[in-house]
Order: structure tokens, then sequence, then C-alpha cells
């Protein structure tokens, strides 16, 4: 709650918006204790007196009303109606809502369809049938003006119930033996609540603003009560001659109105979960470079050579160490694998490459990445994408949500071709099916005109990799391409991947969790924990005799198939928060053979031939092993 | 294709049935009976059951209902006392005006909302994504009554641009230049308040497709940025956005009701209100019925347009 | 040893193409008619691709939705009523998604007092009582009692709903992918805790996943589901090394080991069948390389009825 008052008062806007409905709200409550002239008794003698004249601060209506007193009488009007039409609305909207979305099915079809009739009229229709049934007047129009508003929330609500209806933690109070009423009580109803105050918050400024309009239409309050609508309704025929009769009611109602949607909106944001964590923020066309040191020079040869990367995720004031200080390269022909848990940073490093990490919160502070002698960190935009798809292409995990939903995959593979390649398109389509059928799509020419959701997970995964090879690209990073995928589907487009490596010379980096996979597909390999990379070296030497006591007992923790039933060596604990790194080792605090020096000093990354190790205490000696 | 849009048709039955059920339902609520309010209180008894008998009020309920409905099927929606003139006659007419005021108002506010919508999220914090994000809260928060008469006010009565009111001129007028004039305060009023809803949530569907991971894909074939916003990011918002038109549209001819007053169009709106102050049920009753059946018919046509769009949805 | 579960004839078919009015145009077939039993004290792994039916079967075992046909019985005691309430005392469930599965409004104090409430009817000090001992037995500290599921790495909530569901005090807990949501480093963490709950509390478990390592290494039977029907069972440690069903030896050689060369099993491109509109004879023969002509007469039947068991008319041996 506190936090929420927080998020509120930071959003400069909705202060501004809440102070000033506050104002207003606290003015129309001691309307009845100011020393108001009567807002009812007309003097006709006295009529469209102007603004700021005497006795009369707003002036006077046509019939010689003193236009203060009616406007913070016809305030009070308007703001207890609006309020409570939206409390209404928002009451049997939520309910029918929560009883549709709940129970589903039969009762759900009947109450939607319900529904979707109201909705079938343009609102006001429904509001003048009902005023015109009942009779114009003030309680008939908030009743008019609820009545068009429950279908909304009740569509609104029933959406979200329904999604928390699925969620797990439902089946799980079932199964603690929880009754349909107490699960909607308990488990739905305070998942739902802030739902509810996020559509109040954004409807109830609208609802003011339509009980506004019907007393304007002469359908609401009826003289001599007057409310902001009305008053604008009766000044209407003065428009040219007293403009200002019009104004005043006019300007209340954009103040109130504007003032409850600023506020309707701080509240969303600091409701919505996602608003809350900036997660609806765009990302840029490249990640920001902000780099402090000077380019460092690459550490060693190859294709694509990444020298003491660091990519930061800045949120608020928090600094996200994702990747820090990486150095990796890989050479034409070869696959490396990246190997860690998540949060680990292999991702980032993976999309750093091309400037594909989301900006914001990522941020590249420094570091070099060279494709052959072209640095990329702090490259031009046009470079970059020069580069993109053409030279250094990508495949990722989830091959649904990284194909567009709405363009057949042919044309999509003639756009990665047209980008790069001024050919016909009927020329891209001709090398698109050819990219096809070189993955191994059956019936390419057919499947190039389906759509991604038509294809199965295994046959889009081939998708992305035709894609990623369209331009014959020199480097193609996997970003845990087969994850998502069944174990007989991974092992297609694993033997899939190694075909085409090796006709192709192509240089890949692969990104995985998974040492079955880097083990049967990686000439190298790195392992990464808490940002950094903790050992480097040959696939087979690092699996045979792992030097880092991280990446010995994730290897042991691990089952693998064939070696039956057993206990697995957990490793205790978790991996450390990459905002608050202590000095030294990261995995110090999880490692058994720990001593003080672990945790006194940055541990440099050592060399020893072919492998390289971040530990005091390895558990095989690499200089040792280099020299044999 | 036309498979769908006959299927969609077929189940537009139903919910227009119900609307008919639903306005006569609530119109059957009205309090007294309504040959003493056509007739007023010092007709004759005689004269107010023989007046009963021919509006066919002697019968219970659901006769009523179906005499209704039926005559309705023919085309015969009664006649209004008031105008002693065919209902549907009189519906036709309004509904035309208010078919070019509404058409006008909603072709603005989708074509402006959709742009300033992707602008503002494709320069997301940036000086014009804040100067429309207060341009739509403004629009959003102004009567759209309101608007319009200080339009007259500033635009006719002070600069005198345009004309106060009215859809042609009294004399002289009738032609479409003429239209054009008098139709240009009384959209933009009306387009106002809509347009703020679509930018807002165009922006905000923008918003939610910019971090999906196939704009990145785009991104990482090498796709332009202009090319990443206005194809594939919009592509896929219009998937949100296009409901949302439909619903707007709803709004823009609830709206118009408002503005046809203010602007003196002689629109269905300002008809149902006048038939609502003199109590001319059967002329309410038509007028609702028949703008809501276009309004039905109007959500299939949104319907078939996102059918197209999307392959996911299964004609 | 002792049948603690039995299902006999157990399936499960959804309508597809629902009508507000008439039938509806199709049926999936989740599950097919299935029999299998489990002993006292036993693990049985549950192993099969995505659309395998095995979430389905774990769903129906514990009343979450009712079976389209068959039977499921308790210590011989039939559960033919489908209220999860009645279920809950005897079999319970731990889900896939730990966070999800927890509600994010609900202090975990909550989230443990409502089976304790509902299926025990236990008062407050009993609760309390109750709640330590089972916090203590899956080594979380009472000081989480009060916190929000948010604040709970992965490891930690899945042991917070293996809590709850030992609440329950049920005997037989159907694990669904318990662990594949966790990362490797404390994936073995909780496969350790639930090895030491289970000999320390006499539990039967169903543990299902997609991951053949860790499913052998907990189980002591495996049964391995393909298009909804069982095409094996048998025991942990032979239905990998020595496969009689085909389909068992693909997903076996497809498994990333390490040291194994890296060869598609399969030659042929080949996708899953067509739910809707399902194959005639075994599910499997179009993927198949021993498939001959009377693989497509009828689906094969599981013989035989004890011991390693297959669906094949031609296994391998």
């Amino acid at each position: 709650m506190k936090k929420f008052f927080q998020l509120l008062l930071r959003n400069r806007l909705a202060a501004a918006g809440g102070v000033a409905i506050c104002f207003v709200v606290i003015l129309a409550l001691i309307t009845p204790l100011l020393p108001l002239q009567a807002p009812n008794v007309t003097n006709t003698a006295n009529r469209f007196q102007p603004v700021f004249a005497e006795g009369h601060l707003l002036g006077t209506d046509h019939l010689g009303r003193d236009m203060l007193s009616r406007l913070l009488w016809g305030t009070r009007l308007s703001l207890a109606v609006g309020f409570s039409a939206a409390i209404f609305a928002a009451f049997f909207g939520a309910a029918i809502g929560i009883v549709a979305g709940y129970f589903g099915g039969r009762t759900d079809n009947v109450i939607m369809r319900g529904v979707d009739m109201l909705m079938a009229f343009p609102y006001i229709l429904l509001a003048l049938a009902i005023v015109a049934a009942l009779g114009p007047g003030l309680v008939n129009a908030l009743i008019a003006v609820a009545a068009v508003n429950v279908p909304f929330f009740a569509r609104n609500i029933r959406g979200v119930t329904v999604g928390i209806a699925h969620k797990e933690f439902v089946d799980a109070a079932r199964l603690a033996g929880l009754s349909d009423t107490r699960i909607i009580l308990t488990e739905i109803l305070p998942n739902v609540v802030p739902v509810i105050v996020i559509a109040m918050s954004t409807t109830i400024g609208w609802m003011i603003l339509e009980t506004a309009g019907l007393s304007f239409l002469g359908l609401g309050s009826q003289p001599p009560q007057a409310d902001l609508g009305s008053m604008l309704g009766e000044a209407r025929s003065a428009l040219i001659t007293n403009p200002h009769t019009s104004v005043v009611p006019g300007v209340m109602i954009l103040i109130i109105v504007m003032g409850i949607n600023l506020l309707g909106d701080g509240v969303r944001d600091a409701l919505d979960p996602r608003l809350r964590s900036g997660a609806l923020t765009r990302p840029m066309a490249a990640t920001v470079v902000q780099r402090k040191g000077a380019v460092p020079a690459p550490h060693a040869g190859g294709v694509l050579t990444m020298t003491d990367l660091e990519t930061q995720f800045h949120v608020g004031p928090r600094i996200y160490k994702a990747v820090n200080k990486v150095s990796l390269n890989v050479a034409p022909g070869e696959c490396l694998g990246v190997i860690g848990e998540s949060g680990s940073g292999k991702s980032v490093t993976a999309l750093s490459v091309m400037g594909l990490v989301a900006s914001p919160p990522g941020v590249i502070v420094g570091g070099s990445i060279r494709y052959k002698d072209e640095e990329l960190i702090g490259a031009r935009y046009t470079t970059l994408r020069r580069f993109r798809g053409d030279r250094v292409a990508y495949i990722f995990q989830d091959p649904l949500a990284t194909l567009h939903p709405l363009y057949k995959v042919g044309d999509q593979l003639v756009e990665a071709i047209r980008v790069h390649h001024p050919v016909s398109r009927a020329e891209a389509w001709k090398r698109a099916v050819e990219l096809l059928k070189q993955v191994r799509i059956p019936n390419a020419e057919n499947r190039a005109s389906t759509y991604p959701h038509e294809m199965s997970g295994g046959m889009r995964q081939r998708v992305g990799i035709a894609m990623a090879l369209a331009n014959d690209p020199d480097v193609i990073i996997a970003d845990e391409p087969t994850t998502a995928l069944d174990v007989t589907v991974q092992a297609q487009i694993l033997s899939l991947l190694d075909d085409l490596r090796r006709e192709r010379g192509l240089a890949i980096v692969f990104i995985t969790h998974d040492f079955g996979v880097v083990g049967q597909l990686c000439d190298r390999v790195a392992v990464m924990y808490a940002g950094r990379i903790v050992e480097e070296g040959p696939t087979d030497a690092v699996l045979a005799a792992p030097a880092h006591p991280y990446t010995r007992r994730l290897i042991a923790c691990v089952p693998e198939l064939g070696e039956g039933r057993r206990r697995l060596e957990a490793i205790p604990g978790l991996p450390p928060a990459v905002d608050r790194l202590e000095p030294g080792c990261a995995f110090a605090a999880r490692c058994t053979k720990k001593e003080a020096a672990c945790v006194t000093r940055e541990i440099e990354l050592a060399r020893a031939g072919p492998r390289a190790v971040r530990c005091l205490y390895p558990e095989t000696d690499l200089s040792r092993e280099a020299a044999e | 294709m036309t498979g769908y849009i006959l299927k969609r048709l077929v189940s537009a039955i139903p919910v227009l049935l119900g609307i008919t059920v639903i306005v006569f339902l609530i119109m059957a609520m009205i309090p007294g009976d309504p040959a003493t309010a056509i007739l007023g209180s010092y007709a004759t008894p005689e004269n107010v059951e023989k007046l009963n008998r021919d509006l066919g009020l002697d019968q219970p309920l659901v006769a009523r209902y179906f005499i209704w409905l039926g005559n309705m099927l023919t085309g015969d929606f009664g006649r209004s006392f008031a105008l002693n003139r065919p209902v549907i006659d009189e519906v036709l007419d309004r509904f035309s005006a208010t078919l070019v005021l509404a058409g006008t108002a909603f072709i603005l506010c989708a074509v402006f909302g959709i742009i300033a919508g992707v602008v503002s999220a494709a320069r997301q914090y940036g000086f014009a994504d804040k100067a429309i994000t207060f341009a739509v809260l403004l629009g959003i928060s102004v009567p759209s009554f309101f608007l319009g008469m200080m339009m007259i006010l500033i635009f006719a009565v002070k600069l005198r641009w345009l004309p106060v009111s009215g859809m042609f001129a009294i004399y002289g007028g009738g032609d479409l230049p003429d239209l054009l004039n008098h139709l240009i305060m009384p959209a933009l009023a009306l387009a106002v308040v809509a347009t703020g809803v679509v930018a807002r949530l165009s922006r905000s569907a923008m918003l939610e497709v910019l971090r999906q991971d196939f704009i990145r894909t785009a991104r990482a074939k090498g796709v332009g940025e202009r090319d990443v916003v206005w194809r594939h990011a919009l592509k896929a918002a219009m998937v949100s956005i296009i409901p949302v038109l439909g619903i707007q549209a709803g709004f823009v001819l609830s709206g118009a009701v408002y503005i046809e007053m203010v602007f003196q169009w002689p629109g269905v709106g300002r008809m149902l209100v006048d038939a609502i102050l003199k109590r001319d049920i059967l002329l309410v009753q038509g007028g609702v019925v028949f703008v809501a059946a276009c309004y039905v018919l109007f959500n299939i046509a949104v319907d078939v347009a996102q059918s197209l769009l999307d392959p996911r949805i299964k004609t | 040893m002792t049948e603690v579960l039995k299902l006999q004839n157990l399936s499960k078919a959804f309508p597809v193409g629902k009508r507000l009015f008439g039938a509806p145009k199709g049926t999936v077939h989740a599950v097919q008619p299935l029999d299998l039993s489990v002993q006292q004290g036993e693990t049985l792994g549950i192993v099969g691709e995505s659309g395998c039916g095995k979430s389905t079967l774990a769903r129906m075992l514990v009343g979450l939705i009712p079976p389209t046909t068959g039977s499921i019985e308790i210590d011989g005691k039939p559960l033919d009523n489908a209220d999860p309430a009645v279920f809950g005392r005897r079999i319970q469930y731990v889900f896939q998604d730990p966070i999800s599965s927890l509600n994010p409004r609900k202090t975990i104090r909550q989230v443990m007092e409502a089976p304790l409430k509902r299926l025990h009817g236990m008062d407050k000090a009993q609760r309390d009582r109750r709640i330590s001992e089972i916090f203590d037995s899956v080594n979380l500290r009472e000081e989480f009692m009060e916190r929000y599921p948010h604040e709970f790495s992965g490891g930690q909530a899945q042991r917070i709903g293996i809590a709850r569901a030992l609440a329950a005090e049920a005997k037989i807990l159907i694990l669904d992918e318990p662990v594949s949501a966790l990362d490797v480093s404390v994936q073995a963490q909780v496969l350790n805790l639930l090895a030491d709950l289970k000999a320390k509390l006499g539990l039967t478990y169903l543990f299902i996943s997609h991951d053949l390592a860790v499913v052998e290494a907990v189980s002591d039977r495996v049964a391995v589901l393909y298009f909804g029907s069982v095409v094996e069972v048998g025991k942990a440690e032979d239905i990998f090394r020595a496969p009689r069903h085909p389909y068992t030896r693909l997903l076996a050689e497809s498994a990333p080991v390490v040291g194994r060369p890296l060869a598609a099993p399969e030659g042929r491109e080949t996708e899953l069948p067509d739910p809707l509109n399902p194959p005639q004879g075994c599910a499997f023969r179009a993927r198949c390389p021993f498939a001959q002509g009377d693989c497509a007469a009828a689906p094969p039947p599981l013989a035989p009825p004890e011991g390693h068991r297959v669906a094949c008319y031609h296994p391998l041996n």
C-alpha cells in the first residue's frame, strides 16, 4: 500500500491530477457550509451579469442566478452522480464478470451472450431508451449511465477472471478442499480487485461526462436544480451573446474529468505490475552504448572476437552487471558453446553482439566486439544494420514467438534476403524455397505459403534456421535454439545445425544450459556464472576434467541418461544477484573449497594453453596439463 | 471468405432479435398508458380505447412483440404521431445525415488516432510522445458538446470562418462544398474524443508488440527501424486496434447525439432526443432498433476485416 | 507389496469445436483407455513428449478433470466422485510452475493453512504445530511464513508447493514436471528433497517429466506415453538401456549424452499424428522403422500383463 502511494506520487502529473480532484471534491463537500447565495433563486432584473460583477464573482445566468453558487452546487451533484454510477456499474459488472469467468461453460455462454447483446447497441441508444422508458430525471440518467457501463465492466472482469481461474493456484486451492464460493472470495477476488480499481479509475471521468451529457440534452437533472451538464445545456441559447455562462460550467467539467483521468492513469500505472517493472518500454533499435574506458585491443583472433564486454541493466538506482568483462572468440567453422544457468549472462552476451539487448534497461558500458576488423560496439546504427542477418545471424529460443505471426514464412524469408540484396521478389521467393529445402522441410514449395502457427515447433525452428542462413552469414549465434523443443525434435535440429556448419564453414556461438548438447555439438565451451566466464577450453577436456569447482559440481548435479537411479550431488544455495556482487569469486558462498583469499580481490581468468579458469584452487592443474 | 461472411451474418440474427427484445422490454416498462400520452389527458375513454386497439395494446405482451416484429420485417416501423409520418421514412432521412457526420468523424479518428499512437510509441518518452499524450488526455477529458460550443464561438462567431450550424446553408446551399463547410466543425468536435481513445490504445498496443520476440527477430535480420515500426509492429498491433475501432464506431455514433444538438445537425440523434421529450414512443423504438441493427452489421464488417488481417482466426 | 493406486480403463476425450447446440465437431482422445498400477512406496515415472497426454492424466488422477471412462482406485477403494476435496486427502499434486501455483496475494502461512483447515478441520494451535513440522521437513525457515510468493526463488517456491501437498497428508503425490521450471543446480536440491521425504514419510510418487535422465534417476519403474497411450512399462534401469518399443528407443537415442556422437536417430523429418484425425492401428507406425502391415490393423495391446510390458507387435530384443 505504501509502495502504491509512493509510485503514485512519483508520477508528477498524477499527483497534480490528484491535488486538483481533491480540491474540487473538498469544495463540493463543504459547499453547504459556504456563504453562497441561494443557487435557484431567480432575479431576472439581474440577468447575464459578467464575470467579476459586484456580488457575483462568476456573474449571473439568464435568470439572474449567481453562477458561483450554481457552479458549486452543480459540481456537487455531478460528482455524486458520476461516482455513484461508477460504483454501481463496477459492482454489478464485476459480479457478473467473475461469475461468468469462474464457472465458464454454459453459465459463461449464456451470460456473455446477454452482455454481447447489450454491447451491440451504441451505448447512448440504450441510455436513451432507458431514459425514454423511465422518464427524464437525474436518478434515471444515473441508472441509464450505470446500466450501459455494466457490460463493459462485465466483459473486462470476465477476461481477467478466466485468466486467473486457469492459474495453478486455483487448482491448488481446489485440492486443498476449498469450495467454489471460498475460491471466488479468497483466491479470485483479491487478484481481480486491482483490475476493478483500474477499470473504475479510467472510466469514472467518462461516466461524469456521460451524465453531464444526458443533462445537457435535457434528459438528466430537471430545472431548477442543475448539475454541470444542464447548466451548459441551459446556457447554449445564450452562447453567442453571453459566452461566460457556458464557459464556466464547461471548464469545470474539463478540470474534473482531466483531474480524474490524470489520477486514474497514475493509479493504473502504480497498480499494473508490468508497468511497475518498467516492462512496457519500447526497446530501441540498438542497445545503448555508454562506454567509459578506452576500446580494449582484441584479445585473440577469430571471425568474431569479444574482449572485456560489459553489459548492464540500469533499473532505477540498481545496476545489474549481467555481463562482466567477458572475452570470447570464435573461428570460422568452429562451434563455441556458452553454458550457464538462467541469470548467468549467457543470452545477454549473445544479444550484445549485434546490439539486440533491449534498451532500456540494457546498456553496454565497455569492451570491444569485433567482426573481422570492424568494431561493433559504438558503431553507427547503419553499420550494425548492414551486418545484422547478413554477416552475423541469430537463431532464437521459442520459434513461435520469434516468427511474425501474420506473415507467411516464405515472405519472412524473402524479407530477410531483400533487406540485404536487391533481388526481385520472385527470385527471392525461389531462394526462400531453396532455403527451406536445405533445412530439410518436406514439401517446401507449399510450406513457404503457410503461416507459423500452422507448423509444428520443430518445423518452425527449421524456418528460424533457414532465415539465419538466408544471406550466407559467417557467424550464427544460436540462443538456446532447442530448449523449447521435444527431445526427438531436438536431436533432429542439432544434427541439422552440425551438418550445416561443416558444409559451410560457419562459426557458431551456441548458448545452452545443457551439457549433453554442448558435449555433442561444440568444439570449445565457455562456462558462465554470475556474468563472468569461470572456465573455458576444449569441450572434451573441460567435460573430462573440469577445472572450476562450479563446472565440476554443475556437471555432477545433472543426471545423465544411462547412469541409473542415484542420489544427485546438489549444489546448495542460489546464484548471487548480479546487482549486489561481493568482491572476489561469485561462487565462493556455495563452494566447499572456499578460502579467505577467494573473497578479498578479483580473481583473474588464468590461461594455460587452450584452457582457462577463474579460480585460485582449481580442481585440475591446467599449467601442468598444458605442459603434458 | 464468402462462407465466413455468411456465417457471421447468420450468427447476427439472434443478436438482432435480442436487440428487438431488449428495446421492446424497455419500452414496455413505460408507466401509464401510451394512448393517453399520445392523446393528452383530456381524451375521452372511447378514443383512448380505440387508439389502444389500433396500436394493438390490448393484446398480451408476447403477442404485441411478435406483431411489432412482424411489421418491422415487412418494413413497417409504425407511424410517428408527432410528425405524422412513417417512422421508417423519418429514420432513413435522419440517419443519412448522421452517417455523413459520424462516418467522417470515424475516418478522422481512425487515421489520426493510429498515426498518433504509432508515433507516440515509436518515440516513447520523447517530445512527440509527451505532446501527443497530453493532447490525447485533453481530448478525452473535454465534453464534446462543450468543445463544439467553443468551436462555434471561436471559428464561427469571432473569426467568421465557418457557418454556425446546420447541414446546408438555408439559401443557395446544397452542394458538396457547402456540405463540407458545414461538416468541418461538427466532424472535428465529434472525432476528438474517439481520436484520443484510439491513439491511447494504439500506443499501448504498439508498445506491447514492440517488446515481442518477433520484433527482435526482424531487427536481427537487419530490417530498418522504419519498417520494423510501420510494417512489422503496426501490422501485429492492428490485431488489437481493429476491435477498438469497432467499439469506437459505437462511441462516435453515440457522441453524434450531442454534436447534432450543438450544431443543429438534422441527424437521428437529435430526432431521438426530441422524440423522447415528446414521448413519441414508436419513433424512439424504430430509431433505436434501426441504428442498432446498422451498428451490428458494421461490427460484422470489422470482424471480417480482422479475419483478413489475422490468419489465426479460423474462417 | 500392496497396490495403492490402480487405474482401470482410464481415458479422457475432449470435445473440440463446441457449439451452443448439437454435438461438437470432433473429439480429441488426450488419454486412451489405460491400465496402470502403482505399488506402495514406489516411484512410477511417466515420460513422454509434449501432447502425449501426461498432464491430462495427472489432472484426472487428482480429480481436477473428470475421466471420460474408467476408474481410479486408492487402497482398493474406488474414487468415483470427481470432488477434489475428496481426492485431496488421499492424493495430492505438485505443480510444474512453482510461482504460479501460489496465490500472489496470500502469505505462505495462508497458503499452508488452507488444506489443514478445509481437509482436516484443525484448530489454530494444531495448524501452527503441523506447519512448523512440515516446514522443518522440507528445510524451510519459519520466518518465510509471513512473506508473499514473489519474494521467493523458484526452488524455494517449489519447496513451499511440496510442503502444501504434504499438509494434506495424502500418501500419494503426483509430481507434474516438478523440476522442469528450475535451474539445473536447484533441480538436484529439489529431487534430493523429494527422495528424502519419500523415505521418511513412506510416500508413493507418480513422477511426470519430459526429461528422461531425471526420470531414470528418481524412478523405480517407468511408463512411456505416446499419443495418449502407454507404449511401454518397465523397470527404470532396463527401460532406456534395453528398450523394447521402437519409440522408447528413439527417445533414448535422442537424449543428448556427453561423449555420444551426434546423429539424427530419425532419418525422416517426421511429425506427430493429427489428434483430430488419429491414424489406424499403432499411432507410431508412420515413424517406425520396423512397421509392417499388421501394425495398421489395430492398436497393439500392452503385454504381458506383468513385468516389462510393451505395446508393439514387433518389439525389440
